[in-house]
């Protein structure tokens, strides 16, 4: 295996509503600002991979147009995944492991605010037995909520409870949009927003996007004083059938942290869970507890910008490496509905 | 899906075109998903026997532990228990019910796992996990997943 490292992360300040902003306008900020952070330009750049969805921009081929961002000509390598820019930062990893890059550049984005993202996200589901329904993804969560309630697996406390300590860690992060919390008490007395879940419980709409630089070897050693190698990373996936799953596990995750060797010791780690209750079913199946600091950047439940929550949570796990805040992390990307695929990537810094 | 936007008439010497959204292609529903949904239309519910023994309702065409191709179709109940439900209080266009309803998973008498669909109920203090639920068929089938117009609960519909 070759060795590969995150060697500069950028992303937006992620917001509710970017309308006086296209696609194109809002991520080029953000790619210029990963390519500065270790003075490159594209043409530095031996494969260029993006993570992004038709759905949410209500267009056919719409990445292509956000390629003007990153200056397509004259001609580079470039591919695209229609899934969260984690899976694209996976291709782009495996592309400098076959050997034909060293280095990678890796962003994702989207805008949610045009559409109605609830409704939108139903035509993720199958096109026979679940789509026709239009079920809204927050009722659709609601139903991994309940079975875990019922089996005693969380408790509505407890889902307050994370809620409330991401937003005030997000306190810190100047990304964030929804930052603070009012207390865990406050909170429960709030009505339901789709029994059993509460609007704390559901991740903002967000508008944004991430960018990432990779590097292999020495060109890694070159362009940053700490590069955050990428010790192991693995993606697995459950079954799409929710009614044939059981709610109450992530079996994928357990999977992918044992493939990406997980092993619990770690200073930091960034989970995408988007609602509440989905943050414990992670952390059980990564297998992490007690002294681990978990999503000091606030999660998904801070900011959620679509396509770009999982890749971000690599980017904040990368960036405490780099600037020495931590020595070894793991960070946690999800996609699709209730935690259906999960990719998991263990980051450390060192030589 | 064929779907064309009413041109609103805008002022005098707006040049104007219709948008179209379509989707000019047929699907096969194949063996497994084709002969569920031709049993909705007979009123009939069909799963599918696993290679472990269980039956997966609605039927799929692997096995979701093994891989294996599934062929022994089972005809299940058309009433069950619910396993799981949440209340959607904000109703989106398409959706099977009009008014709040429950979402739910719903076990079918005879199935091993459950059927994601609608319960008609009057709001969530009528719903619980357990609660036996029955299917309510939709006048006219068309052979898809909406031929079950929803669930309505036993002895309390509302």
């Amino acid at each position: 295996m070759r060795d590969v490292a995150i060697v500069s992360v950028a992303q937006s300040h992620h917001r509710r509503s970017a309308e006086e902003l296209n696609e194109v306008e809002m991520i080029q900020p953000v790619i210029r600002a990963a390519l500065d952070g270790v003075g490159a330009s594209i043409s530095d750049i031996d494969f260029t991979c993006s993570g992004s969805s038709d759905y949410l921009a209500g267009q056919a081929f719409s990445f292509v147009m956000t390629l003007d961002a990153v200056g397509a000509w004259p001609p580079i390598v470039e591919s695209h995944v229609e899934m969260d820019g984690a899976w694209a930062l996976y291709e782009a990893w495996l592309k400098i492991q076959t050997g034909a890059a060293d280095t990678a550049f890796v962003y994702s984005y989207s805008k949610a605010s045009p559409g109605d993202l609830p409704r939108v996200m139903s035509r993720m589901l199958d096109p026979y037995y679940a789509g026709p329904l239009w079920p809204d993804s927050v009722a659709y969560a609601g139903l991994q909520a309940r079975a875990m309630l019922d089996a005693g697996v969380t408790t509505e406390r407890q889902m307050a409870e994370v809620a409330h300590r991401n937003r005030e860690s997000a306190r810190t992060n100047p990304n964030a949009q929804v930052v603070g919390s009012p207390s865990v008490d406050e909170l429960l007395a709030a009505p339901m927003l789709s029994d059993p879940l509460r609007v704390h419980d559901c991740p903002p709409i967000s508008d944004g996007g991430v960018a990432v630089v990779l590097a292999a070897g020495d060109r890694a050693r070159e362009w940053a004083e700490r590069p955050a190698w990428i010790r192991g990373i693995d993606h697995r996936i459950d079954g799409h059938q929710i009614g044939a799953r059981d709610l109450t596990t992530a079996p994928s995750v357990a999977l992918a942290a044992q493939r990406a060797g997980v092993d619990g010791a770690f200073d930091v780690a960034e989970v995408h869970a988007p609602f509440s209750h989905q943050e414990q079913l992670v952390l059980d199946g990564l297998g992490v507890g007690n002294g681990v600091e978990v999503n000091p950047s606030g999660g998904a439940l801070a900011a959620n910008p679509m396509m770009a929550a999982g890749l971000i949570r690599l980017g904040e796990v990368a960036t405490r490496i780099m600037d020495g805040s931590a020595g070894r992390g793991v960070a946690h990307a999800t996609s699709g509905h209730l935690l259906q695929q999960n990719l998991v990537c263990v980051l450390e810094g060192g030589d | 899906m064929n779907v064309a936007t009413e041109s609103s008439g805008g002022g005098e010497g707006l040049l104007e075109a219709p948008l179209i959204i379509e989707y000019a292609f047929n699907r096969t529903t194949g063996p497994v998903i084709g002969a569920f949904v031709t049993g909705l239309r007979e009123r009939r519910v069909l799963g599918i026997r696993s290679a472990d023994g269980r039956v997966v309702c609605p039927p799929v065409e692997y096995d979701p532990q093994t891989g294996a191709p599934l062929e022994e179709m089972v005809e299940v109940g058309t009433a069950g228990t619910v396993t799981s439900w949440s209340w959607v209080s904000q109703v989106r266009d398409g959706q099977p019910l009009q008014t709040p309803h429950a979402l739910a998973l719903i076990q079918l008498d005879g199935a091993d796992t459950s059927m994601l669909h609608v319960i008609d109920a009057d709001g969530p203090e009528a719903v619980s996990t357990g609660a036996r639920v029955r299917i309510r068929w939709a006048e006219e089938p068309t052979g898809a997943i909406t031929d079950i117009a929803c669930f309505e609960l036993d002895g309390g519909a509302s």
